[in-house]
């Protein structure tokens, strides 16, 4: 039913969360991307008839409820049950009767689904006490994870739409933006721009056709939040966007999402569909007077279209091509008409500043950097996952603390943050408040928060080639600093790697960094340095010793890596032989192994998996003495 | 390659008549009405994009730059199976690379290419966003996490 005024806006309100509490007990099935593709969507299916076959919902007042992502993918499935709170891990469904009849029944816990602490191995059972989850303060992912996406009544019941109410009802658009002025908040894409002022100056800027745009083109490698809080809370997003809208004075928008998320897509419009429905778009906004409407444009997977101006020409149709960044967007954007355009989390950050007003958003946080921001933990990190923190935490808060330390407890040896456009940090920094300033200052940047964490089996001359083959081949061309400037790095990187580096090959790699960087037209090409300078000032040794030695240090570069089996602690195990792709290793159980060095592809598959620790790899110079070591018994 | 997709004779176009009905005719539809086409062809053939062009008022030279400046389009046609190694940076630490040499060992085609009998392509997508299941595979739009090179073959048989 259409909602047209704020009394009935708070009935609905009222209703819905009646409704919420109705339910005595809910199961939470988490159905994000990362879940489902371990099987969330058959759990939930057999909570759903089991529940129904044994009458369980009329009953008992069971039900079940498909959620967004709980940010602990690494142990999905994930089912929480409330009002207890209890999380289980890695849930098939095959352990659904079990839960039913223990958790649900008789209250007890079923331990064996329990998440257990890595390091100490006890089992917890609350979702609070888990330190992945402990130690965050959640705004923009307030309610991912809690509501059902698809459920309007679900996300009003959480206080969605509520920040909405107060812009339009009690606020001028001055003050809306004055509201988010005092919340100081910062664009969450990246550069960090001051939102308040973007949206002041498309306030100004003449012309009755404004748009408002969302950036949902998350297109840095190993950076997932925009696709978790499309998926999870689109509701948040578009509440954001109406009060944006409100604040310049537009009345159209889209909300630009990747094509390599089919589920953010097909939940977002499932969302406008349902707020256009219930009067929260379109013609009228709770009787407001207030006209505002959306549309999705799917991006055609151009990571280049991350960046402004070329995302509005996807939009229009167009090839995604930057401009120069003398015309303002919000001057001439889209369609050359007055634009504004917030990535999602600045978005869904805006409902909830409107909700508990900017001075309550400004006391999480450093001085510059206010609030909470959304990273994904990922890489070689115990609890991979997503994760939202005020500014300033340490680095070693997030990576020890929360990701709970190192795989394998392997050395760390860096962080890289910012995306392609970001850089590597090395352990020393562990101790570096998070915020904008301070990354950009240490040569790397926040980016769209993706935290990529490596250890000492990481190469770092690799990592930079893999970012400048990256952006070689999602340059848009346009411009030849960018276009010609990676090509060219790129040859030398191919040849450090594969041991043709040569004297002289770090200082031509400077070189071309500087013209890249002063040349280039938009921030792909200008940043696109900043992985090799970043990996350059801090493990210079690394480039050295692919150059003087042709060595790998940390044994990634195929070319230059060996493995042998150190024949002492071997048990015979057969670990290796099971993941060798190319039958590389000989030895019968319960004996001695060896690598066959004619046949061995230096995948490093056995060195990951041996329990032992007896593999070891050696430059590829040393292979000679190893084969005649081994010719010699 | 516009000719090996000239060369199959008479594409059903009625697909594309279902397509052009959900958008308006216009310059902006023109990316939604690819991904759309390519989803229903799998690629972009030739007539499509001529008639396409004309339908929404582009010249065909822009629906070319368009079809190929985006990594979601492709103008020849795929295997039954599409196999898509993530190349995200949690997945290439973990191991991506040594995946897509396993696929071309045992394939022969490396990213971008289709094998000679139109049974596979392989392709290279830059992150889906699961890193937490690094590395991941995605076949069919199946998602696989934590693949290592010795379970490729698993993916390879054809179980449908």
């Amino acid at each position: 039913m259409r909602i047209a005024s704020r009394q009935h806006f708070e009935e609905a309100v009222a209703a819905a969360r009646d409704r919420r509490e109705a339910r005595t007990r809910d199961i939470w099935v988490c159905c994000g991307t990362g879940c489902l593709a371990n099987g969330s969507a058959a759990v939930a299916e057999a909570f759903r008839s089991r529940i129904e076959a044994e009458g369980l919902q009329t009953g008992l007042g069971v039900y079940t409820k498909t959620t967004g992502c709980h940010g602990f993918c690494q142990r999905g499935p994930l089912v929480v049950i409330q009002p207890e709170g209890i999380l289980y891990t890695r849930v098939q469904a095959r352990d659904v009767p079990e839960i039913l009849e223990k958790t649900i029944g008789r209250g007890e816990v079923v331990e064996r689904l329990l998440y257990r602490d890595p390091n100490t191995r006890t089992p917890v059972a609350r979702y609070e006490e888990i330190p992945f989850y402990r130690h965050q303060t959640r705004i923009a992912m307030r309610n991912i994870g809690r509501l059902d996406p698809g459920d309007l009544d679900d996300a009003l019941a959480l206080g969605a739409y509520g920040g909405l109410v107060r812009a339009l009802f009690e606020k001028t658009p001055e003050e809306v933006i004055e509201e988010v002025r005092k919340a100081g908040l910062r664009g969450r894409g990246g550069a960090g721009f001051s939102t308040a002022r973007k949206w002041a100056a498309a306030r100004k800027a003449r012309g009755d056709r404004k748009f408002v745009l969302c950036n949902g083109d998350e297109g840095d490698p190993g950076a997932f939040k925009d696709r978790s809080i499309l998926e999870g809370d689109p509701h948040s997003v578009l509440e954001g966007m109406i009060i944006g809208a409100y604040a310049v004075g537009a009345h159209e928008g889209y909300i630009y999402v990747r094509d390599e998320y089919p589920l953010a897509v097909v939940h977002v419009q499932k969302a406008i569909e349902d707020a256009r429905e219930r009067g929260l778009l379109g013609r009228d906004i709770l009787g407001s007077g207030f006209d505002f409407d959306l549309r999705v444009s799917r991006g055609g997977g151009a990571f280049v279209c991350g960046e402004s101006s070329a995302l509005m020409r996807s939009i229009e149709g167009k090839v995604g091509e930057p401009r120069a960044k003398y015309i303002h967007a919000s001057d001439r954007g889209l369609f050359d008409l007055p634009t504004v355009l917030n990535n999602v989390e600045t978005w869904a950050d805006v409902g909830a500043i409107l909700t508990h007003g900017g001075e309550w958003f400004a006391a999480y946080g450093t001085a510059k950097s206010r609030g909470t921001k959304a990273f994904s933990l990922v890489g070689k990190v115990k609890n991979t996952g997503l994760i939202e923190l005020p500014m300033g935490e340490s680095l070693r808060r997030i990576i020890f603390d929360i990701g709970g330390g190192i795989l394998k407890d392997r050395p760390f040896k860096a962080v890289q943050t910012g995306g392609p456009s970001g850089g590597c940090l090395p352990a020393d920094r562990l101790d570096l408040p998070v915020d904008y300033e301070v990354l950009t200052e240490n040569g790397s940047m926040m980016g769209s928060g993706g935290m990529i964490v490596m250890d000492d089996r990481t190469c770092m001359v690799d990592v930079a080639r893999y970012f400048l083959k990256f952006l070689s081949e999602e340059s848009c061309g346009k411009c030849v600093p960018c276009r010609e400037g990676l090509r060219q790095m790129l040859h030398i990187f191919d040849d450090l790697c594969e041991g043709r580096g040569r004297p002289g090959d770090i200082e031509r790699i400077e070189r071309l960094a500087r013209g890249m960087q002063l040349g280039s037209l938009c921030e792909l090409g200008k940043s696109a340095p900043n992985p090799v300078l970043s990996t350059l000032r801090y493990f210079r040794d690394e480039y050295e010793a692919h150059i003087d030695r042709k060595a790998c240090p940390a044994g990634i570069c195929r070319t230059l890596t060996t493995y042998r089996i150190i024949e002492d602690p071997c048990t015979g195990c057969h670990q290796c032989t099971k993941v060798c792709p190319v039958e590389a290793i000989e030895g019968r159980p319960r004996q001695k192994h060896r690598i066959l060095p004619e046949k061995c592809i230096s995948c490093g598959s056995c060195y990951d998996v041996c329990p032992e620790n007896c593999i070891e790899f050696l430059p590829r110079g040393g292979r000679e003495e190893a084969i005649h070591g081994h010719a010699d018994h | 390659m516009e000719h090996s997709s000239r060369a199959v004779a008479c594409v059903d176009l009625a697909p594309l008549e279902e397509i052009l009905q959900r958008y308006p005719r216009e310059e902006p539809s023109l990316i939604q009405v690819l991904q759309d086409v390519q989803r229903a062809y799998h690629y972009l053939p030739c007539e499509v994009l001529e008639r396409v062009a004309r339908e929404l008022g582009v010249p065909l030279s822009k629906v070319f730059q368009v079809s190929t400046f985006y990594r979601a389009f492709s103008l020849t046609p795929k295997g039954k199976v599409v196999i898509k190694v993530c190349t995200g940076t949690a997945c290439h630490i973990r191991g991506a690379p040594q995946i897509i040499d396993e696929v071309h060992r045992r394939l022969g085609i490396g990213p971008g290419e289709t094998t000679a009998d139109l049974g596979f392509t392989l392709e290279t997508v830059n992150c889906v966003g699961a890193c937490a299941m690094a590395p991941v595979v995605i076949v069919n739009d199946r998602y696989h996490g934590g693949v290592r090179p010795a379970s490729v073959g698993d993916y390879l048989e054809p179980k449908e």
